[in-house]
């Protein structure tokens, strides 16, 4: 449904996103995680058309986002990250307004309009003007917005910001359910949000992609284990039993290239094992090419997700 | 077409909305008004041929403050990426802006309509060159809408925009004072850029189509650049 390959932004001489590519497949919930500042907004303004990327190539619902820009945005129902709306007017008359220049018939436009007021509960502010109204419920208008024509895709940056613990879990229930019928592409920088929503995450910073996994598969790899990268010469089957017997070890995935031991090897977590495996393959007389820490940026992230994820307290 | 229409319906309800709207009404009434009086006492003639002029004059003042909004606000409150990420063409949002202006103008204008109207009651005025001279005000107004949405497409800040709109169409009214300076045909070109000059005939009760085509030709200039400004938003 979705397809990024290879995405460039700059934003004058600073890097934005660098070569972001991601898939996202019809009816998925793609939560695209990272910390602020990371590219998640820049993506998504690319994918919307809203902004033109330097390099790369991303086609939504089979169209290109550069050269068949109309089209992409007749598909993509989008909540902006800071929810712009016109103040001067009143929840009704602006769905109706973004309903008219979506093209819906005045017989379905007011059937979307009671939907949408309707699974956003926002039906109670209908007649009050925008600009009277709570973060929360203007969070919901945007949302009510994007979703006023059906389109087969959602973006949504940041859906939950700003709102109130109880407004978050229904929010996140209204995406999951959503997520029956549309291909989300969901943005956040809190990590509970994207296990509890979505089928598959994006973790992005610095602009580049870090990890592409199942909220499960990544959560396990970033709280589960540490993992250092290996490379020793002598002899296999020795050189085995020797890691698994470094204290702390949990598993030691093996590769002989060249004969030269390839390892992967994963230990418990806040537990530097470095210097002791280093220490015990020299003890043996082996040669140590190469020892060196994988996935610290991802725990980095990590790290920097949990931090703004407590300020939520979910 | 139908997206047009919706544009510029909403924006021609938020124009309403605000009590800028009222004020620039009132203000616009109330100097035609005083004009209006003081030049019939004076002259003694049922005609408005001098009140034209001034009519003028009063909207180069206030039309950079109808525009200046229009686009530079959207710009300043983000609003304009939901409109950006719609399915509408930017030449769509264009002429949905400026239609609303067109409105708004042709309101202000109508409200004015009681001068021909009293002057039929007191005297008996040749209706032709009043006719014209609305004509001539609309169309007038109208390229001065153009350059005012021109401006208010290239900048977040709705002062800068009506500073800018103001100080182009003052340039556009006086540059024939320059003609002087130069002969010949560079004389001629820089009468023909003003846009004042163009405007005279009507209140005479002169519809010249040189005149027509210079006004609608500096709206379609207007909308064109405004137009491709929206565009390279998407390219900066």
């Amino acid at each position: 449904m979705i397809e990024v390959d290879g995405l460039i932004k700059y934003y004058g001489a600073r890097k934005a996103i660098y070569g972001i590519s991601f898939q996202v497949r019809e009816g998925e919930i793609l939560g695209f995680l990272g910390p602020n500042g990371a590219g998640k907004t820049t993506t998504m303004r690319i994918l919307t058309g809203f902004l033109p990327a330097n390099d790369g190539v991303a086609r939504v619902a089979g169209f290109d986002v550069m050269r068949q820009s109309l089209q992409v945005r007749k598909n993509i129902g989008y909540l902006p990250e800071t929810v712009p709306l016109y103040t001067d007017m009143t929840v009704k008359s602006y769905l109706d307004f973004t309903a008219r220049i979506r093209g819906l018939s005045a017989k379905r436009k007011n059937q979307r309009i009671s939907y949408v007021m309707d699974v956003c509960h926002i039906a109670d502010v209908a007649d009050k003007f925008i600009g009277k109204l709570s973060k929360g419920y203007r969070q919901r208008v945007g949302l009510a917005q994007a979703l006023i024509n059906d389109p087969p895709v959602l973006i949504l940056d940041e859906p939950t910001v700003g709102l109130d613990p109880k407004q978050i879990i229904e929010t996140r229930q209204l995406i999951k359910q959503l997520g029956r019928e549309h291909t989300i592409v969901l943005s956040t920088h809190i990590l509970p949000e994207v296990s509890m929503t979505c089928s598959r995450v994006v973790i992005i910073n610095e602009g580049k992609v870090v990890a592409v996994d199942t909220p499960d598969n990544l959560t396990r790899r970033l709280k589960g284990v540490e993992r250092i990268e290996l490379e020793v010469r002598g002899p296999r089957e020795a050189v085995l039993r020797c890691l698994n017997n470094v204290p702390g070890v949990t598993h030691v995935e093996h590769q002989e290239r060249e004969g030269l031991q390839h390892c992967f090897v994963e230990s418990e977590v806040n537990r530097d094992i470095r210097e002791s495996v280093a220490a015990a393959i020299v003890n043996n007389g082996w040669g140590l090419l190469q020892l060196r820490s994988v996935g610290m940026s991802l725990e980095e992230i990590f790290l920097k997700l949990t931090t703004s994820e407590e300020m939520v307290s979910q | 077409m139908r997206n047009i229409w919706a544009i510029a319906e909403k924006e021609t309800r938020s124009y309403f909305a605000s009590p800028l709207a009222y004020v620039i009404l009132a203000a616009f009434l109330v100097a035609t008004g005083y004009f209006f009086s003081a030049i019939l006492a004076l002259s003694r003639e049922a005609t408005m041929r001098y009140i034209f002029d001034n009519m003028g004059v009063i909207l180069l003042l206030l039309s950079p403050i109808l525009t200046m909004r229009l686009l530079a606000e959207e710009q300043r409150t983000g609003t304009i990426e939901v409109l950006l990420t719609g399915p509408v063409r930017d030449i769509e949002v264009i002429l949905g802006k400026y239609f609303a202006s067109l409105i708004f103008l042709i309101v202000m204008l109508g409200l004015t309509l009681y001068f021909p109207l009293l002057l039929t009651r007191i005297g008996n005025p040749d209706p032709g060159p009043i006719i014209a001279g609305y004509v001539g005000l609309i169309l007038f107004g109208a390229s001065f809408m153009s350059v005012g949405l021109l401006m208010s497409s290239l900048t977040q800040n709705q002062i800068v925009a009506a500073v800018l709109t103001f100080v182009t169409l003052l340039i556009l009214w006086t540059i024939d004072a320059s003609s002087n300076l130069f002969g010949g045909s560079a004389s001629a070109v820089l009468s023909y850029l003003a846009v004042a000059s163009h405007y005279a005939d009507f209140g005479k009760g002169v519809i010249d189509t040189k005149d027509v085509i210079y006004y609608l030709s500096l709206v379609a200039i207007g909308l064109f650049l405004a137009t491709r400004s929206l565009e390279a938003r998407r390219w900066r």
